[in-house]
């Protein structure tokens, strides 16, 4: 959990996004703004230090923060309480798309009425 | 604190609707989180634990999570609860309640739950008003809220969770919040592990039922009420009494490991058969 600048990657899933404020109010650097849609958006992803507030404050599930340069791998550790390993595991794999939630609603037909 | 989100994602039924039933800023979205990390931080497979709710917005956390799950009558989880442990004492049972459910409706079993001291882990999410139905008063609504029953504010005096347990005889007892969610973490994998009842009261905000009634403008006025009037009992005990009556302690209560219903039960049960075994042999 490093504290430095710039090193995370900030996503909101917007189907989920109940635009509750929690995010917006007590991130320490301001990244997140309230958009026009009633729903949390990142405005500077740069500023942020990975501190994960966000992610576990989040009621909807709807934040993920994740570390530019490490791998995105389908089976995260089991202990959630360890701190993670130290380090890019790789160079920059680049942008990579994280699987979106609502793709399993899609599949199952169960979309909104 | 990365792929946190993703592990949950793991967790839930996806062919349930989602984004979930709860209210724009609910607690209870956090709990089931918190949840889901301390059962996946201690290892437990998803079909070793079962999960039985009650009635109410806590009740919907057994629909969305993919583990064995009950949801049950009003107020009644804990018998269930309790049935399914002596059944099956392999099993890892959590018992997910409100506050209604769990001291108004169902506070007799709690009592008892407690007094016998059966294998369960107790989340009670405590948000001081009967939010589904409709925003009644409930056991632990604060002296002088407003509600739908209590339009001139409460004239009753509310129950503490936590002191209740500990009279009743439960073997863990703690409080914790939902704006703590590292603590709450930490709070519910001790739960989950320690034998004997362990119950958990999680304070969880309800905004659409209590808090407009009782001027919080926003949601996030009451995450920060959280913030700045709960402290560690350690910090609290050290406080004058005025200034902890405005206050709310957290953490644990009490940590005594002492071994619940079904394994004084095993053991019985083999000292019997020893018995029995003995008697045969003799004659």
């Amino acid at each position: 959990m490093s504290k430095k600048k710039g090193q995370t990657k900030v996503t909101i899933y917007p189907d989920w996004c109940k635009g509750c404020g929690i995010c917006i109010a007590f991130c320490p650097a301001k990244v997140f703004v309230l958009g026009a849609d009633g729903k949390s958006h990142v405005a500077h992803e740069d500023e942020c230090v990975g501190c994960g507030f966000c992610e576990l404050h989040c009621p909807d599930f709807a934040v993920s923060v994740t570390p530019r340069t490490a791998i995105h791998s389908a089976v995260p550790s089991r202990d959630v309480r360890a701190e993670p390993p130290a380090g890019p595991c790789n160079p920059d794999p680049g942008p990579e798309p994280l699987p979106s939630p609502t793709t399993p609603e899609v599949e199952h037909g169960n979309q909104k009425a | 604190m990365a792929q946190v989100t993703e592990l949950i994602h793991n967790y839930l039924r996806h062919n349930k609707k989602f984004p979930h039933v709860y209210c724009a800023g609910c607690g209870h979205g956090i709990v089931l989180g918190s949840l889901i990390r301390s059962v996946h931080g201690l290892g437990y497979s998803k079909d070793d634990i079962v999960l039985v709710a009650g009635i109410g917005c806590s009740g919907r956390m057994a629909v969305y999570v993919d583990f064995n799950t009950v949801h049950t009558t009003h107020g009644r989880a804990l018998t269930f609860a309790t049935g399914i442990k002596m059944a099956n004492p392999k099993l890892k049972v959590i018992v997910v309640m409100g506050d209604g459910d769990a001291m108004a409706i169902g506070g007799n079993h709690l009592i008892h739950a407690a007094r016998r001291n059966i294998g369960l882990t107790a989340l009670v999410l405590n948000n001081n008003i009967y939010g589904m139905t409709g925003g009644q008063s409930s056991p632990t609504s604060p002296e002088g809220t407003v509600s739908a029953t209590a339009p001139f504010g409460q004239l009753e005096r509310s129950f503490d969770i936590v002191d209740m347990a500990i009279t009743s005889g439960a073997s863990y007892v703690a409080r914790g919040t939902v704006m703590h969610v590292p603590m709450l973490d930490g709070l519910i994998s001790d739960a989950l592990e320690k034998p004997g009842f362990n119950l958990v009261e999680i304070l969880t905000p309800c905004h659409t039922q209590y808090g407009r009634k009782n001027k919080f403008k926003t949601v996030v006025d009451m995450y920060t009420w959280y913030k700045t009037n709960t402290m560690k009992r350690e910090l609290y005990a050290q406080k004058s009494p005025e200034e902890q009556q405005k206050l709310t302690p957290i953490g644990v209560f009490r940590d005594e490991g002492w071994p619940g219903l079904e394994t004084r039960y095993a053991q019985l049960r083999t000292k019997l058969q020893e018995q029995e075994s003995c008697q045969s042999s003799a004659n």
